[in-house]
């Protein structure tokens, strides 16, 4: 357990002042000093999606007979047609959303996972995440990625702490006895800058408001010529998964991050709700890699979620809570250009209880890989991580030697 | 459509709530309110009645003789003003009678008595509020002015408990002197204003004349008291005019302080300049100071005539709200409810810049737009809205738009509301409005 003074967490969050601040200078003193060879060079970042994401909608199954007719008006076009799905493998297909994560799949770093869910059979949210962070068959007062620090090399004194959550909120995930750090946007959370925009367009009339709100925007650096531009989707996660990726670049930087991404829900008109978290995620994704650089290569991400959506479209264009679901492994380190599944099929007798995918891998043997392949920690702390978890073996060969 | 209803809502109240139908008699709303009998806010937490003065030397007393004693160290007087304001700003977020309260809020920034003046005035300036300014709201000035210049809170926060006639028994005794903090704001700021162009000898005369006058917070009976033994000796001429020596001395000058025309004028302007226009108009100013002259000082006539103004109804929006309004007014918007939102709303006004009975200064928080404004104090504005429209996730945009502005709502925020993408930013464009930001 790490037991460095308060400075070590304080330095940290300095740090992260000045380097938002001064991103070039950070990012030069970056390139110019030698990256230190530690026990921890591999990089982890696990991403938890709220809400439950449609596995079917992420990474649609659209060679299995059964898929149109039970997704009905939600079913997407076939690779090639106009917004149809982004081919991985001649069975499975990207949501167009995620053209990043096609990229990756092109290039042999992204490992989509279907069929996949962990020991939990109810469709709680909230029992379902408390338990997917916990890691173990019921709920605990810390998360399986923080009891795994507790197996890594602690940080050097006066370093940030190898873990890090990124958010407002320390997720189970990352509680626990091991310190992590934390990096939040700066409170109150600000508007995004289209909307900055229609403030200010707004008051611009205004004899007093509007010189005051224009003089400000410009104070902070909101060019004219960007806000005249259209909207971007550059929200919170975006912006936080560039952060994470800047982070864990840096040589004596955290090792293991943590975020998450909500608006998953999707019970009614998913067509529509659905592209921009997708796009969220994949603008995320694209923000990571970019600011990991050089560290792509060692990094490995896994997006989970709480479980999957019912195969059949509902009522409302939308889907309700399932089981088996996706979960994407990708990074420079993984694997990948492959999609992971022992498929179960989705006719009549080949679902869950008559109406969720049946899951067929153990969201477990994902994350245990992680930890033992990736990080290389020892099966004692692989265990302590996954407690309970004796019957399901670390899945073998996600990873590039 | 008449519009004056919800104008009267906006000007004079604390903006519009959903479940307060609007009057359909603005002026019989306005009046009723300073007719009725005054509904305090409830007490703070833990209190079954509001602490007064006594209470709170004793929560004072606890927190310095626990200090003392190296024991606890929790901040009982810090938790007590805060429960204090946040039962008050409860309240206004709430109150069915908005005006009562504006008019409450105008003379307590009148006659500031600030947390800046430290525990010792804190712990009773709850107490100050319901004793020296709420009874008189609507009853005669001169009495107010009586009220909160024997107040302990004022007589502690302008140092008056430190001020010895140099000539007195103590003085002599000790070779201690004048504060002259109390004797300064009172011409200055409570009364005269500097536009009466009285001296610095009439400041040091209204110096002597106030000695004697001080706190007792450890001792029964606790609060104001008169010490003669520290009072000058003699007469002492304000103004031109002669008061006697003692303790009936102070009440003399502070009735022919309040009936002074400067006085009267320098009221008036503030009175208009907060109701109406950041540039009082001179008109709307003499028609209010002569009604203060013609009824010796009657502020429930004076708040009868305010919005029977002209002015006060046209132009609209002429006014900034200030941090704490318009946060009020947000809360309000929403339908909040005080009793859970005191708390989050005292946290907006500290982020905002106006942190809650904690004026920098005796001369109490600005009034006037553009000390409000510079540009990031702006931006901050926009950014606490866009965080507090995200507490009304489940409310209609179009319907909070309907109560806080209907028909004064223009074109473009009608559009700007109706084309945002989530209910969080249409809400957050609609409180950034120029008509939501203003009153």
């Amino acid at each position: 357990m790490s037991h460095l003074p308060k400075i070590g967490r304080r330095g940290l969050l300095l740090g992260l002042t000045a380097m938002a601040a001064t991103a070039r200078a950070r990012l030069a003193f970056a390139e110019t000093t030698p990256a230190t060879a530690t026990a921890g060079e591999s990089r982890l970042v696990v991403i938890i999606l709220r809400g439950a994401m449609d596995g079917m909608a992420a990474l649609a199954p659209y060679g299995d007979p059964a898929y149109r007719e039970l997704r009905g008006g939600i079913a997407l076009p076939e690779p090639g047609q106009e917004q149809g799905l982004l081919d991985c493998g001649g069975f499975f297909g990207l949501n167009p959303q995620l053209a990043t994560l096609h990229r990756f799949f092109r290039e042999g770093t992204l490992l989509p996972v279907h069929a996949v869910a962990g020991p939990y059979r109810n469709r709680s949210h909230f029992e379902a995440q408390d338990l997917l962070e916990s890691g173990a068959s019921e709920r605990l007062s810390s998360g399986w990625l923080n009891r795994a620090l507790v197996g890594l090399p602690e940080a050097p004194p006066g370093k940030p702490e190898t873990g890090l959550a990124l958010g407002l909120d320390l997720p189970l995930l990352m509680r626990g006895p091991q310190r992590v750090g934390m990096w939040a946007p700066p409170r109150p959370v600000r508007p995004p800058p289209d909307l900055y925009a229609r403030m200010a367009e707004l008051l611009h009339a205004d004899p007093a408001l509007g010189p005051a709100v224009a003089d400000g925007m410009r104070a902070r650096g909101y060019a004219t010529a960007v806000l005249g531009q259209k909207r971007d989707l550059r929200g919170g996660f975006v912006a936080l998964a560039g952060i994470a990726g800047k982070l864990l670049a840096t040589p004596e930087g955290p090792r293991v991050a943590a975020m998450e991404l909500g608006g998953w829900d999707t019970h009614a008109d998913q067509s529509r709700r659905l592209g921009p978290v997708l796009g969220q995620l994949d603008a995320g994704m694209s923000a990571l890699q970019a600011q990991l650089r050089g560290a792509w290569s060692k990094t490995a991400v896994l997006v989970m979620t709480e479980f999957g959506r019912t195969v059949r479209v509902n009522g409302a264009g939308g889907t309700d809570h399932g089981t088996g679901g996706v979960a994407f492994l990708l990074g420079g380190a993984v694997a990948g250009g492959r999609v992971l599944a022992d498929w179960p099929g989705l006719a009549e007798g080949q679902l869950f209880e008559k109406r969720d995918l049946q899951p067929t891998r153990d969201l477990r043997a994902v994350a245990k890989a992680l930890l033992r392949d990736h990080l290389r920690l020892p099966a004692g702390a692989v265990a302590a991580a996954f407690p309970g978890s004796g019957a399901v073996a670390p899945e073998a060969g996600l990873f590039r030697a | 459509m008449d519009t004056r209803p919800l104008q009267a809502a906006i000007r004079f109240g604390l903006g519009p709530r959903p479940d307060q139908p609007l009057p359909a008699d603005p002026l019989a709303w306005l009046d009723a309110q300073i007719e009725a009998e005054d509904t305090p806010p409830p007490p703070p937490q833990d209190f079954e009645i509001p602490p007064g003065t006594v209470e709170g030397y004793r929560i004072w007393r606890e927190k310095i003789d626990a200090q003392r004693a190296m024991r606890d160290t929790r901040d009982t007087v810090w938790f007590l003003v805060r429960d204090e304001a946040a039962a008050m700003f409860g309240w206004c977020i709430d109150t069915p009678a908005p005006y009562r309260e504006r008019l409450v809020d105008f003379w307590t920034n009148h006659f500031t008595v600030s947390r800046r003046g430290g525990d010792a005035v804190s712990c009773v300036l709850g107490a100050y509020i319901r004793e020296a300014i709420r009874p008189h709201v609507t009853g005669r000035f001169a009495d107010m002015l009586v009220a909160v210049i024997k107040h302990p809170a004022m007589l502690g926060y302008l140092d008056q408990a430190s001020s010895v006639g140099p000539g007195s028994p103590y003085g002599r005794k000790r070779g201690r002197g004048l504060n002259e903090n109390l004797a300064r704001e009172l011409l200055e700021l409570h009364t005269l204003s500097p536009a009466a162009g009285y001296t610095q000898e009439d400041v040091v005369q209204c110096a002597r004349l106030l000695t004697g006058w001080g706190t007792e917070l450890r001792n029964e009976p606790v609060g104001t008291v008169f010490r003669a033994s520290s009072h000058e000796p003699g007469p002492k001429t304000v103004l031109g005019r002669r008061f006697e020596e003692g303790p009936e001395a102070t009440e003399a000058l502070l009735r022919f302080l309040a009936d002074h025309p400067a006085t009267q004028r320098h009221l008036a302007a503030k009175l208009v300049r907060h109701f109406v226009a950041d540039d009082p108009p001179p008109q709307a100013v003499s028609r209010i100071a002569g009604l203060l002259r013609d009824t010796g000082g009657d502020l429930r006539a004076v708040a009868a005539a305010l919005p029977r103004l002209p002015a006060a109804w046209d132009p609209p929006f002429s006014k900034l709200r200030s941090p704490a309004d318009l946060i009020t007014a947000v809360f309000r918007a929403g339908g909040a409810a005080g009793a859970s939102t005191g708390q989050a709303a005292l946290s907006a006004c500290a982020l905002l810049n106006q942190p809650f009975w904690s004026a920098p200064q005796p001369n109490g928080w600005p009034d006037q737009a553009a000390d409000w404004l510079g540009p990031e104090a702006a931006m901050q504005r926009l950014d606490w809205l866009y965080d507090a429209a995200g507490r009304f996730g489940r409310l209609d945009p179009m319907q909070v738009l309907e109560t806080s502005l209907g028909p004064l709502a223009p074109r473009d925020t009608l559009q700007a509301v109706r084309g945002a993408g989530s209910t969080r930013e249409a809400l957050a464009l609609l409180f950034a409005s120029p008509e939501f930001q203003r009153r």
